[in-house]
């Protein structure tokens, strides 16, 4: 009897060891999967929406016997039904084929301004940080100018400077993005700049390049996935409003923005279904990716908790 | 023959924001330091905390360009881009803090490897082989080689820091207060390595603590150093047996003397270091002095050769020794 109690402490931390190894090892073969495991509820249902998303934007078209851009006049605003779940619009299409459609449209845009503007901003941000005196003041003036403007005002002004059409949107987004990262990385940068691995490193002869790309940015790289999760939800509410307002995609090509638009005219009679849907589908995904961004936040960088 | 590494007379001051807006202040970090480093004889700098260690370490080996005054390697300054070069294989730093000093990133074997492609020391096939050895002379284990900084620990995080430095073969080795970070047991063994390291490489040391029994067993040359200033500088065993100037009483003597009660009694060192910014007129020792004289607060001390020390103490200006400037 005695000797059990004084092992319990022994078996317990012998158990506690296990489970650190246990979590070590996990982490270490799946990386970013191991996230997963730590997310709170709401980002887990966040994720899920996330992935439910992609799978049914990439296979959902596959899978649906309608095309979403052919007209088929005799089909036209018929309501929801078991052959068309979300009923179809004013040239017969299909709403549900055209929101699945438009979900890959609007996530291209957005992920790839997101992605565009990570890398576009990491590099300017990273580099002012760096350098400092003159390359910081003018690079970060440069972002505090495009910061200055309302986002959604300059956009616009970009779009109808560009034209329309999903290449140039993404470039608008793009650039009113990046100095959301740039600041970022900056001052992750500027903090890590004074870490002793960094002048180690110079020591050891390793040239300005490549401190920057392989000792600052890789040890930034929670905040940076943090930002880029945030900043996915208003790169794509910022693809459907411009896309509303007739400056993002140009139809027949499905797009949220463009199909609530479409719709709103027949909303009077009664026709709710043609704006209703599309307009369910951006705002669920908007909700995924906060959720999800929300948790990534909590795990990797809480501080960054406005 | 000129030394193997040379500081002459080596100013680094640091502007830094003040309480009245618009005007800097200047920090006084080092302040007029020089010292050369013979092949194969140590040198141990010690003072207090923000005397202006690591800044000098930092100036040897350019992570810092000196304000005034200039480093100088094999008589050769090191402010041109070969120097640096040079200096870059030659003269290897470790670092204060040894966990902070290693790319969180990096494997152990890769934090090596980068000084060894850098430095351009081994051709890229022989690297990996080259940096499993380097580690293993410090006692990594080559099944370690793998693994994250934060996987090892503060011993083992400081002997990987030691094989960095290592990498290029270089001749002299500023270490930064080497065992302050660890305790007791890993302290003896750390300085046993580099005991070891030193007399297999033919290593020379810039060694800089608060432990004077490092420098015991550590260095063949010390210098003592007070704000910026240097205090007093000679033969180690000759300083730490009988220091002489004031400040270094005080010191080595705080160290050595095994009763707090004793301690006290022949310890003066009241109060708080002065702050670098700005820096007490005279000697800058003159405010906790206990021999303070009243030319010490209006006239700075010249270096008095007394035997095989050289002091800069008005103390010493009269019949005490023979005057001298360097
Ligand atoms: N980059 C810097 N900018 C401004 N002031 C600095 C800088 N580096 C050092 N100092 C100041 O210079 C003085 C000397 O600092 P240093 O780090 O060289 O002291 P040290 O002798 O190494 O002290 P410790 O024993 O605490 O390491 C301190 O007052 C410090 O605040
Ligand atoms: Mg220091």
């Amino acid at each position: 009897m005695r000797r059990r109690t004084e092992n319990t402490p022994v078996a317990i931390e012998r158990l506690t060891r296990q489970a650190n190894r246990f979590a070590e090892i996990t982490k270490r073969r799946f990386g970013f999967a191991y996230l997963v495991f730590r997310l709170n509820p709401a980002s887990l249902l966040g994720l899920i929406i996330v992935v439910a998303l992609f799978l049914s934007a990439f296979f959902g078209p596959l899978a649906l016997p309608y095309s979403p851009d052919k007209t088929n006049a005799p089909e036209r605003f018929q309501a929801p039904s078991s052959s068309h779940f979300f009923g179809t619009d004013k040239y017969g299409r299909d709403v549900f084929t055209r929101v699945l459609s438009a979900a890959r449209v609007d996530l291209l845009i957005a992920l790839g301004s997101i992605g565009l503007a990570f890398v576009i901003g990491t590099a300017i941000g990273s580099l002012a940080a760096y350098f400092g005196k003159a390359v910081d003041a003018v690079l970060m003036r440069i972002m505090d100018m495009i910061k200055s403007f309302p986002q959604f005002i300059l956009a616009m002004a970009l779009v109808a400077a560009l034209g329309p059409g999903v290449r140039n949107l993404i470039i608008v987004i793009t650039v009113i993005m990046v100095p959301s990262f740039a600041r970022m990385i900056r001052s992750r940068v500027l903090s890590l700049r004074e870490m002793a691995y960094v002048d180690a490193a110079r020591t050891s002869g390793v040239p300005w390049w490549k401190i920057i790309t392989a000792y600052l940015i890789p040890n930034s790289l929670g905040t940076l996935v943090v930002t880029a999760a945030l900043n996915v939800s208003y790169a794509m509410l910022d693809a459907a409003g411009l896309s509303y307002l007739g400056l993002g995609v140009r139809p027949p090509q499905a797009e949220w923005g463009t199909m609530i638009s479409e719709g709103t005219s027949q909303l009077l009679a009664g026709r709710w279904w043609i704006s209703v849907f599309p307009g369910l589908a951006l705002f669920l995904a908007v909700l995924g990716f906060n959720l999800l961004a929300d948790g990534l936040r909590d795990i990797i960088d809480p501080r960054m908790r406005r | 023959m000129s030394p193997l590494l040379e500081a002459v007379n080596l100013v680094k001051h640091f502007q830094v924001k003040g309480d009245v807006p618009f005007l800097s202040k200047t920090v006084h970090a080092v302040d007029g330091i020089s010292f050369s480093i013979e092949p194969d004889r140590s040198l141990g700098i010690v003072g207090e905390s923000g005397s202006g260690k690591t800044t000098i370490a930092r100036c040897l080996v350019r992570l810092y360009k000196p304000t005034a005054g200039d480093v100088c390697l094999e008589g050769k300054s090191i402010s041109t881009r070969a120097g640096i070069r040079q200096l870059r294989k030659r003269v290897q730093m470790v670092f204060q803090d040894p966990g902070g000093s290693l790319n969180p990133k990096f494997s152990a074997e890769r934090i090596i490897r980068e000084s060894l492609l850098h430095l351009r020391v081994a051709k890229r096939r022989e690297m990996r082989s080259m940096a499993v050895e380097l580690l293993r002379q410090v006692g990594i284990q080559p099944s370690d080689s793998k693994k994250l900084p934060h996987q090892f620990s503060g011993g083992q995080q400081q002997r990987i820091a030691v094989a960095r430095a290592l990498a290029p073969r270089p001749d002299v080795l500023i270490l930064d207060e080497p065992t302050s970070a660890l305790d007791l047991s890993l302290q003896a063994q750390i300085i046993g390595m580099l005991v070891a390291l030193r007399k297999d490489l033919g290593l020379t040391y810039a060694l800089i603590t608060h432990d004077l029994a490092v420098v015991r067993q550590l260095c063949d040359q010390l210098l003592v150093m007070y704000l910026g200033k240097p205090v007093e500088s000679g033969p180690a065993p000759l300083i730490l047996s009988g220091p002489q100037h004031p400040y270094s009483k005080a010191l080595i003597g705080s160290v050595l003397r095994p009763d707090p009660e004793t301690r006290d009694l022949e310890a003066p060192l009241h109060g708080e270091i002065p702050s670098p910014t700005a820096p007490p007129s005279g000697c800058r020792f003159h405010p906790r002095c206990p021999e303070c004289m009243p030319i010490c607060s209006v006239e700075e001390p010249i270096p008095w050769q007394v035997g095989e020390a050289t002091i800069w103490c008005h103390l010493f200006s009269d019949g005490h020794g023979t005057g001298g400037d360097e």
